[in-house]
């Protein structure tokens, strides 16, 4: 075991933690925000930058400060590190400049987005943003694609996190699904149109940090902030069978996989379980689901946060966005 | 100041040929080598003082000797010929007029290493430089230095050729990895370096050409004797692409501590201002390392005259200073526009950005898009401040150095030459009337 500070909390964790993964066992403030990270997806993460850190001491054995920001997703905390996330103004500075950067190219039509209120780039720019872009730019175009008969790609909200074509990479045999090109110019696709075709290509939609991956079965049928999630359960062959049934009143409008409080699943869900049972009936419904991650989806949901809701709100209003908003000043 | 210690040959006919390369006291350092213990071999690179060439200017000895040799893994040494940065055209010239040489140093650092099969990834455009390799492979092997059993000691050697397919990404040492395996030429994070975990995942040294070309001679004479050139830190020889407005553009192997004066106006090298133009800037390593003003860039800020070493052009930081990178020297005289050539340099990095990290991606085209709109009288005045933020949020944040070398040459075209972009912003009109006899490419 091997001490390091987070926003000068001080913890143990096990040799070869991320200082990430040490800083959600702290969880709250604490925590950098993951646009690429995902636990369970090999190889994942380095890409986003919004999880950078400052290391203000490297190590016990070695004091000094690492020379530029970190990446918390994949550097490994040394003994004696000593971290600083929500505590430093410089990396709240470079927080907000990479929310700008990945909006640069974002159409922000969440007014017609499925993804609206479950979004983590939304509740990211809504957390470290600022008020207003600054980029007066051409965005890029895309048509919208169909990769198969259940998933809709938009290309146009992609951030390329890279997450899915790990998805498609690790539990498919073949790969039909990646980036091509380059730079600005890259964009996640399938080898000449292919059909994205597995048991298991629905959780494409669900590592989809943002709208560019939506469920063609689901799409304009309902904002998520209307629905009830259920925690349900089946007995399933394929998967654990563990999921979330997405209702209004008696009818499931959708089924996804279980989120924990940073947006990951930890048990990915067959295609089955998502897209043939939409009846109440197939499932053992064991109750309301409580929304851990405050956002626009909690409202009139079972949070764990509820009460504090309207305070947080204000506080989040209050500090520096206010001030960063320009002609406010 | 003019020693050669690479290109002293370069002057004999048919010195790209094997048998008379070999008559001319070519291949001794593998004779040599092959008698050497490899620890030794990476002590006299180490004693050399050898920096990289490829630009980032780490000791070449010491990254050689963090190489795993315990694991008992493979090891592989990859020649580093992606050459692609604006600017720089050393590399080329080295491998098409003296291909033995480029190898008899792999062969030589192959044997420091211990490696048993060794890539030169060549850059894809270089079609006709491929070819040329590959005969000298050939010969290489017909005389026995390269293949099974070298020269009757019982070590093995192959090199393979590999070619890149037009990406300068490619030439960062992990992207060159990972292209090299087949995949998508995407920077890789580290650590782990090549050296622990790299083609494969196993121990590797990625060197640049120019590198590895002046192992035979730091093995024939001895890491002391290579010492003894140059200045202390800044050892040996360099070469240096020439370009700009001068009157000999070209390549030119300098000993390190030349004054810049010297090289920019002597008629041994560049011979002065082309024209009799007056100096404005000089980029000196590339397109990636910061541009000065001409009074920054013979003078440092104390006074002391410039002289071409890694110390000196670097003296004063990026407030005064820049870097000498990869020897890509581009001299501009007063009619050039710094604005216009910022946005070229910023329109390549935005073309070349692999798009795996945000910062990159984003912000190089972003910074494109405001240059080209200040360069061609579209510009406000806020667009300055504008540019710099977007600059210093690219620096430091990105995964490899291609987000900085995008960002560094906007910074020092800022900080030095304000009051031009200032002037774009002003004068609209004059700024479209400019004629510049270049068509304009779109912007996409
Ligand atoms: C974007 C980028 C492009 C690079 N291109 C080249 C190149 O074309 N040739 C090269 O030798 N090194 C290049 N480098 C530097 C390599 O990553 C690496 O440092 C070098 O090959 C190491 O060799 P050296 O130690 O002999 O300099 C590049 C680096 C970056 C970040
Ligand atoms: S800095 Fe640019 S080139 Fe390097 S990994 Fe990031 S996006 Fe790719
Ligand atoms: S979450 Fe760490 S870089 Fe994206």
């Amino acid at each position: 075991m091997i001490k390091v500070t987070i926003d000068g909390i001080e913890l143990e964790v096990e040799e070869g933690t991320t200082i990430m993964n040490a800083a959600r066992k702290i969880g709250g403030e604490v925590v950098p925000p993951a646009m690429c990270y995902y636990t369970s997806l090999k190889g994942s993460g380095g890409k986003c930058r919004a999880c950078l850190v400052k290391v203000a001491q490297g190590s016990a054995k070695d004091p000094r400060p690492m020379p530029k920001l970190v990446a918390s997703c994949c550097t490994n905390v040394q003994d004696g590190m000593v971290v600083l996330n929500s505590t430093s103004p410089e990396v709240l500075e470079t927080r907000r400049g990479i929310v700008e950067f990945l909006l640069v190219n974002h159409p922000l039509d969440c007014p017609i987005c499925d993804q609206a209120g479950e979004c983590e780039l939304q509740n990211f720019a809504f957390d470290h943003g600022l008020q207003k872009t600054r980029s007066e730019f051409h965005r890029r175009e895309f048509d919208p694609i169909d990769i198969g008969p259940h998933i809709k790609l938009h290309m146009t909200r992609c951030i390329l996190c890279y997450r899915c074509t790990m998805v498609a990479d690790q539990l498919t045999e073949e790969r039909v699904h990646g980036v091509l090109w380059r730079g600005e110019a890259s964009e996640i696709s399938t080898y000449i149109q292919k059909a994205v075709e597995n048991d298991f290509s629905g959780n494409m939609i669900d590592v989809c940090p943002v709208g560019a991956l939506t469920d063609r079965h689901f799409r304009f049928r309902n904002r998520v902030w209307f629905l009830n999630p259920m925690d349900a359960h089946r007995n399933c062959s394929k998967c654990s069978g563990k999921v979330v049934l997405w209702m209004r009143g008696e009818e499931v409008y959708r089924v996804t996989a279980r989120k924990d409080q940073y947006d990951e699943v930890k048990e990915f869900i067959c295609n089955e379980c998502r897209w043939d049972h939409y009846d109440t009936k197939d499932w053992v419904v064991e109750g309301p689901r409580a929304v851990e991650k405050w956002s626009v989806i909690t409202a009139n949901k079972y949070s764990k946060e509820t009460v504090e809701l309207p305070e947080q709100l204000f506080s989040k209003l209050d500090n520096a966005k206010w001030d960063s908003f320009e002609g406010v000043t | 100041m003019s020693r050669k210690i690479l290109l002293d040959k370069i002057g004999i006919a048919g010195i790209e040929t094997f048998p008379v390369y070999r008559s001319n006291g070519g291949y001794a350092s593998v004779e040599k080598a092959l008698k050497m213990q490899p620890a030794d071999i990476v002590e006299e690179v180490k004693k050399s003082g050898l920096r990289g060439r490829g630009g980032a200017g780490f000791p070449t000895g010491l990254k050689w000797s963090f190489i795993d040799k315990k694991s008992g893994r493979p090891r592989y040494l990859v020649c580093n010929a992606d050459e692609s940065e604006p600017g720089t055209f050393k590399d080329r010239f080295l491998m098409e007029k003296l291909p033995h040489l480029v190898l008899e140093g792999m062969i030589t650092a192959s044997i420091a290493l211990e490696a048993n099969l060794s890539f030169i990834y060549v850059r894809g455009e270089f079609r006709w430089i491929i070819k040329i390799l590959e005969k000298a492979i050939v010969e290489a092997k017909e005389a026995g230095f390269l293949g099974r059993n070298i020269l009757g000691t019982g070590y093995n050697l192959e090199i393979v050729v590999q070619t890149g397919a037009g990406a300068y990404i490619c030439g960062e040492e992990t992207a060159l990895i990972e292209s090299l395996e087949g995949k998508r030429g995407n920077p890789r994070i580290k650590p782990p370096f090549p050296a622990v975990s790299g083609l494969y995942g196993n121990p590797t040294v990625v060197s640049n050409v120019e590198s590895i070309a002046a192992v035979p001679w730091i093995v024939n004479n001895g890491g002391a004797e290579y010492a003894k050139i140059g200045v202390p830190k800044s050892s040996g020889t360099k070469l240096i692409s020439a370009c700009g407005n001068i009157n000999n553009p070209g390549v030119y192997e300098i000993e390190l501590g030349l004054p810049v004066k010297d090289f920019l106006f002597a008629p041994e090298w560049c011979g002065g201002m082309k024209n009799g133009k007056r100096l404005k800037a000089v980029v000196a390593g590339g397109s990636s390392v910061p541009i000065l003003p001409a009074g920054l860039f013979l003078k440092t800020a104390n006074g002391e005259d410039r002289l071409m070493s890694y110390e000196s052009l670097a003296d004063g930081g990026f407030a005064t200073g820049t870097m000498l990178g990869s020897g890509g020297f581009i001299v501009y005289d007063e009619d050039q526009c710094i604005v216009r050539n910022t946005w070229n340099f910023t329109r390549f990095y935005h073309h070349e950005s692999c798009g795996q990290c945000s910062p990159c991606r984003e912000g190089t085209g972003w910074m494109e898009r405001i240059l080209h709109n200040i360069e061609n009288g579209h510009g406000k005045m806020s667009d300055i401040d504008l540019l710099w933020d977007v600059q210093k949020k690219i620096e430091g944040n990105t995964i490899c150095p291609l987000g900085d070398a995008a960002a560094w040459p906007v910074a020092a075209a800022i900080r030095h030459f304000r009051d031009e972009f200032e002037w774009h912003i002003k004068e609209p009109k004059e700024c479209m009337v400019r004629n510049f006899g270049i068509a304009e490419p779109a912007i996409v």
